[in-house]
Formats: C-alpha cells, structure tokens, sequence
C-alpha cells in the first residue's frame, strides 16, 4: 500500500509525519535539528529515502543535512556557498548599493533523475548546484551577473532565490523567483537568463510594467504541461500560457488576491490552490477564516474550501513553501501554518484536518508520495 | 591538548558531550585552535567562523581565563593557562532572541 511522508520545516527543528494511503493516522518524529531554523527539506525523486535539509541559525550560519534513510538519520554535508568570482552590488533598501552577502538556503531541490544532483536558492539571490551529493556546492553565476541584477532589491524578509522549478520537457530549463527582482529563465541549464515578467504590474516599484522588480511570492507548475505556470505574486495570482514570456491575471473572485504560497493538483493541471492573506501589512486571512481556495479552471473562478479548517479567530499566515500536494488518488493536500498547524487533505481540499497543532511556526511543507 | 567548550547547539552538531580536546601544535594560536577543531570535527566548520571570510560570527564570542578574546588578532598567542590545557577556551553564543 502506498504511503505518503510530509518533511515539515520549522522556525526550531524539522519533523517528518508518515501515513499510509488513507491519510487518516499519522506518526510524527521530530524535532530534527532542534532549536534551529529549518527553512526546507526535501526528498530526491530518483531516491526517496534521500532527503535534504537546509538547517540555518543567526548565531551559527547555514548548515546542509542529508538523510538516506528517509529522515531516520542524518549527516551534515557541505556548507560553503562562496560566489563565483567578483560579488557585485544590489541595492539595498534605502536604494544605496550593497554588496552580495550570503546568508542563507531557501529552498533546495533535488534533480528528477540524479539523487546526488540538488539546486539550491539562496540570500543574497543566488542558484547554486552540487553534484556529489551536497559536499561541495558551486554557484551558477549567469543568474546573479544578470545586467539587472544591480537594481535588484531584498523584500521584506531578504533578498532570496525561493522557487526553483526544474523543467521536466526541457532537460536545460529551469525557473526561479527571487523577492523581490521576479521571475527568470534559463533554456542553458543557467549559463544565461532571463527576466520573465511580462504582463506582471506592481504599484510599489517606480515603474509598475517594469522588466525586473516584482516581488513574485511562488510559482507553481503542473509536469504534464510545463508551459503553463500559474503565480502568487505579492498582490495577484498570474498566469502564463508560453513559459513565462508573458502573464495575465486570473485572481478573479477571490476574497483578497494577496498570499505566499500557490500549487497544482497532481492529477487535474488546471486545479490551482492558493490561500489568500488579507493584505502585506496584514499577515493572517480575511475575516479571520483559513480559507484554502481552488480553481478547477485554471484561475478566474475560485472556491473555498473551509471544511475542517478554522473559521473563526484564525490570524495565522501559510507561507511561500508551506504548501504541498501528494500524488495519490485522490490527491493529498497539505498546509502548514505560523501557528504551528499542518492541516491535510486526502481529498483535494474538499475536508481538512489538522495532522499536529503545535509545532513551531512551519515554514516549509514538503511531500512524498512512496510505494 | 587543549580544551574547548561549545555552546551546546554546536556540542549536538559535533555529537559530543562536555569538553572537546584537540592537539594544537605550537604556537597555540585562536586560528590553529579553530583549525584544529574543525579538522577533527569537520561539521564544525562554517558554524564558528565565515566559510568564505574566516570572520568570526557576530553572535559568538571567544572567553578565557575570565578575558574577552574575540576582538584579539586570531594570530595572537592564547594564554598560556589555555596552551597547557589548565583552562578552556569558551566559544559562547549571545544571550539574545529565540
């Protein structure tokens, strides 16, 4: 029987919750690496049972951990992420220029096909690659040369490379986004960009069409159609038809078009979900109701789904990684909350149901789907 | 030998309990102490200082024999109580946040 293992990063250690296909009884372990911020950790899908974890501390710097034995054990790997060459300068808030620092790893994704092969998005915005395993670590340094990259400026939580899409048609083509610079391309398996933010408008920034600038919060894609890539951007949910060479807006009735995270059924490509936030200097959903919403046409018209999810006095926020679908049938649905809640569906969102209320604020979401 | 005392986030890091003790050949210096930790606890490094800059992180601090060390040359010689292995080095992280 099949099951599923959720990886559930968090602001003081990781956990890892497994159930069989019924989604129903969860084993819990953890805290992994406890008392240390666990931005993500993910599986490899050409080997389930190797995972990664970027483990971070303001007091200690970054730290990457490797399991291979899905989450039972683990080794610490390489952590020196040291830029290519000359580091350049971004503006800092105050629009002064800064120079590139390291200071942590966002997200880490493993390569489809090669379990010692993983990317990982960093602050300040950087890709970098391993291919032993996460021993040494090697920038891609197109991505930060960029001729924009001088104008790029940090969001409110850093200057991060925090999704990283790796496509599964072009074996060269890889997506990221950093806050707040956008959304970019590479089809040369990152030896050249490009900004990919057509369509994107912004208030905040000078120029709201402008080429590079967008805070773009998370971009999601459905492998059976990588052409087509759905966004939560800082205000609005977009959508591209031509692998972001351009956007259109498809928010249409949701409730508040601003949020964090944003993925795709595993099974229906244009089932979108998204969980709108009330606004940027209000973090926590409308009306104080956790609300998950789904799109079955691929945007513009949105339900929502509040079965089993807190409809009263709810202030938690769901950040950019803290969603995740599985790939059973029917499709498993996961959020993880500020609040210290992973609320699970086993039925694409139709019922939820809290699978640990107390865990510290998550930051991160991740699941396997195993045989 | 010389003895260091982690904080205890590094302690579970390196899986060691109490003290560690490293051989550091003369002169007993704070940069041949912190190489010499890291090479027998390689998961160490990066922890303490910079990868890339070797900086001593902000938040860390290095006290012996009741003086601040931390904003000495990393050349300096340690004192000579820490060189016999009479006192540890204390690498201490701040007593700030969460």
């Amino acid at each position: 029987m099949s099951r599923v293992r959720v990886l559930v990063g968090t602001r003081k250690g990781a956990f890892v919750l497994t159930a069989d296909a019924k989604r129903e009884q969860w084993d819990v372990t953890g805290p992994h690496f406890g008392g240390w911020e666990i931005y993500h950790l993910k599986g490899s899908p050409a080997d389930p049972n190797r995972l990664y974890a970027s483990q971070s501390s303001g007091w200690f710097g970054q730290v990457i951990q490797r399991s291979s034995d899905g989450g039972r054990t683990w080794e610490t790997v390489g952590n020196k992420f040291s830029y290519d060459g000359a580091t350049g300068t971004h503006q800092w808030y105050d629009g002064t220029p800064h120079p590139w620092e390291f200071a942590r790893v966002w997200h880490l994704e493993p390569s489809a096909t090669d379990p010692d092969t993983v990317y990982a998005g960093v602050e300040d915005a950087a890709l970098f690659r391993t291919t032993d395993g996460g021993q040494s670590w090697y920038e891609l340094p197109g991505l930060r040369t960029h001729r924009s990259a001088p104008s790029w400026q940090p969001g409110a939580g850093g200057m991060c490379l925090h999704t990283i899409i790796l496509d599964p048609s072009h074996p060269g083509r890889i997506f990221v986004a950093i806050s707040a610079a956008g959304a970019f391309r590479t089809d040369d398996a990152g030896k050249t960009w490009q900004p990919i933010n057509r369509g994107l408008r912004s208030e905040g920034i000078p120029d709201p069409y402008a080429q590079v600038g967008h805070c773009v919060h998370r971009i999601a894609m459905h492998r059976s159609r990588p052409g087509v890539l759905f966004m939560q951007k800082h205000w609005d949910v977009m959508r591209s038809d031509d692998a972001g060479e351009s956007w259109r807006e498809v928010s249409g009735d949701l409730p508040s078009d601003f949020g964090f995270p944003i993925d795709v059924h595993a099974h229906e490509p244009d089932t979108v979900y998204v969980v709108p936030i009330k606004s940027d200097s209000e973090h926590y959903p409308p009306d104080g109701r956790l609300r998950v919403y789904r799109s079955r046409t691929g945007g513009n018209e949105w339900e929502a789904l509040t079965h089993g999810l807190p409809q009263r006095h709810c202030y938690v926020n769901v950040l950019r990684d803290a969603m995740a679908v599985d790939s059973l049938d029917p499709c498993g649905v996961y959020v993880g909350t500020t609040g210290g809640q992973v609320y699970a569906s086993a039925d694409a969102g139709d019922r939820w149901a809290p699978i640990v209320r107390d865990l510290p604020a998550v930051v991160s979401v991740e699941v396997q789907t195993l045989p | 030998m010389i003895r260091i005392v982690l904080p205890a986030h590094l302690r579970t890091l390196a899986r060691v309990d109490g003290e560690v003790k490293v051989a550091v050949a003369e002169p007993v210096t704070l940069r041949a102490a912190l190489d010499a930790l890291e090479a027998a606890y390689p998961m160490l490094r990066g922890t303490i200082r910079d990868q890339v800059t070797q900086q001593r992180r902000a938040f860390l601090r290095f006290f012996a024999c009741e003086l601040d060390l931390s904003h000495e040359s990393p050349d300096a010689a340690l004192p000579e109580a820490v060189a016999t292995g009479a006192e540890p080095l204390l690498v201490i992280g701040a007593m700030a946040g969460g």
